[in-house]
């Protein structure tokens, strides 16, 4: 009797699967787009800016007639910042709501928590995390938007260059952006040649970092300061420099490339440098460059919709989302394999974060150069390089 | 004859096989089966944390920190150094068992608060440990776990596999996998409860002091009890570390602890298939209320603060209760 009981189990199970698969291939008029992002919670700077771009794009690209003919249709989930989550709501996007495309996860820990997964699924997913591990080694199905955190310490180190700098110290949040962009920052400067003479940490919840720079002041040889590191710690470190009465030139990376970090800093970010996107100063871009047009209309869009300032991690929402467009229509489909080959060889797309050429070595598209180099100048960014 | 079965301290165990044997009929889609399958992994947890909490009335608020170990043990033993599975997992438990002990020992002389925070502590150190040794453990933005292998059997949640000419897919087998593992958690739980040591730990509940009087070496069954709800969370650890595929130090979080604590609290102390309705409650939360996510922590608290005041031995012993008086009252209407 036991063994009927599980065989009609099996059977029920086997034709609700069935019955289920069924109807969604019949409702699979709209291309599902799917979406897993830290709209609240720790990160929720991050996530909330994404799903507005998001929203705001998907219903201009259907008011336009859509992909393929076809509406998109946005299905998001809230991870809350927590990596479990993100995979949980990845599974439920890929075997649940069987999207075609996935335009997500906020933070490099919730990417990479969604990545076995979606390698064994094969489902194209395009990701809004920055730190090099998600596109390097090249995963088959897994692309990303942000430029690298190794980039960033690429660009940043190129510019000490320049001004004559080789020796810098180096003081790092613990959390998952500032230890990445420490041994990325580590790594390059010894393949440049440049020396980091002091290399201190803080931890995410403290409140005064003036121990650490002290330690680096009294390092003989610095020549330059750098920051790594996002959330207020930056911002603390910043004033702290400033109350030291540091003169050193002082680098932030691009993790607080935001307005919001100049009202946090105040008048002590003056003259401090940073990698940043061109969102950031969208009209000192010389009238030639590429991105001035695209870069201008997502601002304005943005601003008149939510009534909020623009930032840089909603523009990598909207390279993610208009790369996913793009690798559709070369594709000419929704099919896995299609879209993710057509992605694959997208060449010289204009996007907010820079210009994309990715290819099956390159699956981030970006070069350092991407990164404009702006200085904080009376309270405003101004353009360097 | 239904009787004895029903007075049968094995009567949960069957209905709960009953109940996992007819859910797939209700599980619609993979994401369903992977969703019971974490359910039945927490549960099996939180079964062990309950020997701890409602039977030998020791609070901790630390236990993510041996969850978060077994998994990271299983991760760094079978990712980095390509260690098998079993084996991994086994030797995860007795490390983490020897570590639940070293620190038991001392901590379990405290009581009270006392003996929450320093189980807090414990949980903290864990986590900070995991964050920090980023050569080891990748740090916060955490690291992929290979699948599960079992006898040279890679078990995948994508895997297809055929048995006996019946071909089951990935998250089935890993579904059938996480059932078995509950029912032989539960199953080990109930007979612990039942034999001299549950006696004993009961006894400690009810007054530590008087349970000394009587005899009962009370420091010796408390630490017995912690270092068996650790490996519980170990081998869970371990195993969920292998379903998820990935792992960062949030297995090992506070947030974790306070969830597991709460799924005991809710479902009923002491109350073996109770904590498992509130892991199942509690897992279920998130995904229901996906599309109000701000909702979501309102919810838990409103949630907690209802059952502590209308239900304060949690769901199951309440409901359980309810229902047999009911019972009672109707057979007695009868005669």
């Amino acid at each position: 009797m036991f063994k009927t009981v599980i065989r009609r189990a099996g059977k029920c199970a086997a034709v609700a699967a069935a019955g289920l698969m069924m109807m969604s291939a019949q409702a699979a008029e709209p291309i599902k787009i799917g979406s897993f992002l830290s709209v609240t919670g720790p990160a929720s700077f991050l996530g909330d800016p994404e799903l507005k771009t998001l929203e705001m794009y998907v219903e201009k690209i259907n008011e336009e007639g859509g992909v393929l003919g076809r509406q998109l249709e946005l299905i998001h989930y809230d991870d809350v910042g927590n990596a479990s989550s993100a995979r949980n709501f990845a599974s439920r996007l890929i075997r649940s709501d069987q999207v075609d495309i996935i335009v997500g996860g906020s933070t490099t820990g919730a990417t990479m928590a969604a990545v076995p997964l979606i390698e064994q699924a094969e489902v194209p997913f395009i990701s809004l995390a920055g730190a090099v591990v998600i596109t390097n080694p090249v995963k088959k199905w897994v692309f990303k938007t942000p430029q690298t955190d190794r980039m960033a310490a690429e660009r940043i180190l190129t510019d000490m260059k320049d001004r004559g700098i080789t020796k810098f110290g180096l003081i790092s949040g613990t959390g998952g952006f500032g230890s990445s962009g420490r041994t990325q920052t580590l790594e390059v400067a010894e393949a440049m040649g440049m020396e980091v003479v002091a290399d201190v940490t803080y931890s995410g919840s403290d409140t005064d970092m003036t121990a650490q720079l002290t330690n680096i002041r009294n390092t003989s040889g610095v020549e330059a300061v750098l920051n790594f590191g996002f959330g207020q710690g930056p911002a603390i470190v910043t004033r702290n420099y400033a109350q030291l009465g540091m003169e050193l030139p002082f680098y932030q990376s691009h993790g607080v490339a935001s307005d919001s970090f100049l009202e946090l800093a105040g008048s002590s970010a003056e003259g401090l440098r940073l990698p940043a996107s061109p969102l950031l100063v969208p009209d000192s871009l010389p009238n030639d460059d590429p991105q001035k047009e695209v870069v201008q209309n997502y601002k304005a869009e943005y601003e008149a919709r939510w009534d909020s300032k623009v930032s840089t991690f909603g523009a990598y929402a909207y390279d993610g989302l208009m790369l996913a467009v793009r690798a559709m229509e070369e594709a000419g489909s929704t099919d896995p394999e299609a879209v993710r080959n057509a992605l694959e060889n997208i060449q010289g797309y204009v996007g907010v974060t820079g210009v994309f050429n990715m290819s099956p070595e390159d699956h981030n598209g970006l070069d350092p150069d991407s990164f404009r180099i702006l200085e904080v100048q009376n309270g405003e960014w101004k353009l360097i390089d | 004859m239904l009787n004895t079965f029903m007075q049968s301290r094995l009567r949960g165990l069957v209905i709960l096989a009953l109940i996992l044997v007819i859910l797939p009929a209700f599980l619609g889609n993979p994401f369903h089966y992977e969703l019971v399958t974490q359910m039945a992994i927490i549960a099996a947890t939180v079964v062990g944390l309950n020997l701890l909490v409602g039977f030998a009335g020791q609070i901790s608020l630390g236990h993510a920190g041996f969850f978060g170990l077994g998994a990271y043990f299983t991760g760094i033993a079978t990712g980095t150094y390509g260690w098998s599975s079993v084996p991994a997992l086994v030797v995860g438990a007795i490390v983490v068992g020897a570590i639940a002990w070293i620190v038991g020992r001392p901590i379990l002389r405290l009581k009270g608060h006392y003996l929450s925070m320093a189980t807090l502590a414990v949980g903290f150190i864990i986590a900070i440990i995991l964050n920090n040794e980023r050569a080891l453990t990748g740090g916060p933005d955490g690291m992929p776990v290979p699948a599960f292998e079992i006898f040279g059997w890679e078990l995948s949640a994508f895997g297809r596999y055929s048995l006996f000419g019946i071909t089951i897919e990935g998250f089935q087998a890993w579904y059938i996998f996480a059932s078995v593992v509950l029912l032989v958690a539960v199953w080990f739980a109930l007979n612990l409860i039942e034999s001299p040591i549950g006696r004993a730990l009961r006894s400690v509940h009810g007054s530590e002091v008087a349970a000394s009087v009587v005899g009962v070496n009370t420091a010796k069954y408390k630490s017995l009890v912690f270092v068996i709800s650790a490996i519980y969370a170990s081998l869970m650890g371990s195993l969920y570390a292998h379903f998820q595929g990935f792992i960062t130090p949030a297995v090992a979080s506070f947030e974790f602890s306070i969830l597991f604590i709460t799924m005991v609290v809710l479902g009923g102390m002491g109350s073996t298939f109770g904590v498992i309705l509130g892991a199942v409650v509690l897992k279920l939360l998130p995904q229901v209320l996906a599309d109000f996510q701000e909702l979501e922590h309102v919810m838990f608290g409103l949630i907690l603060m209802l059952t502590m005041i209308f239900m304060p031995k949690g769901l199951l012993p309440t409901l359980t209760a309810f229902v047999s008086k009911k019972m009672r009252k109707k057979a007695g209407g009868e005669a």
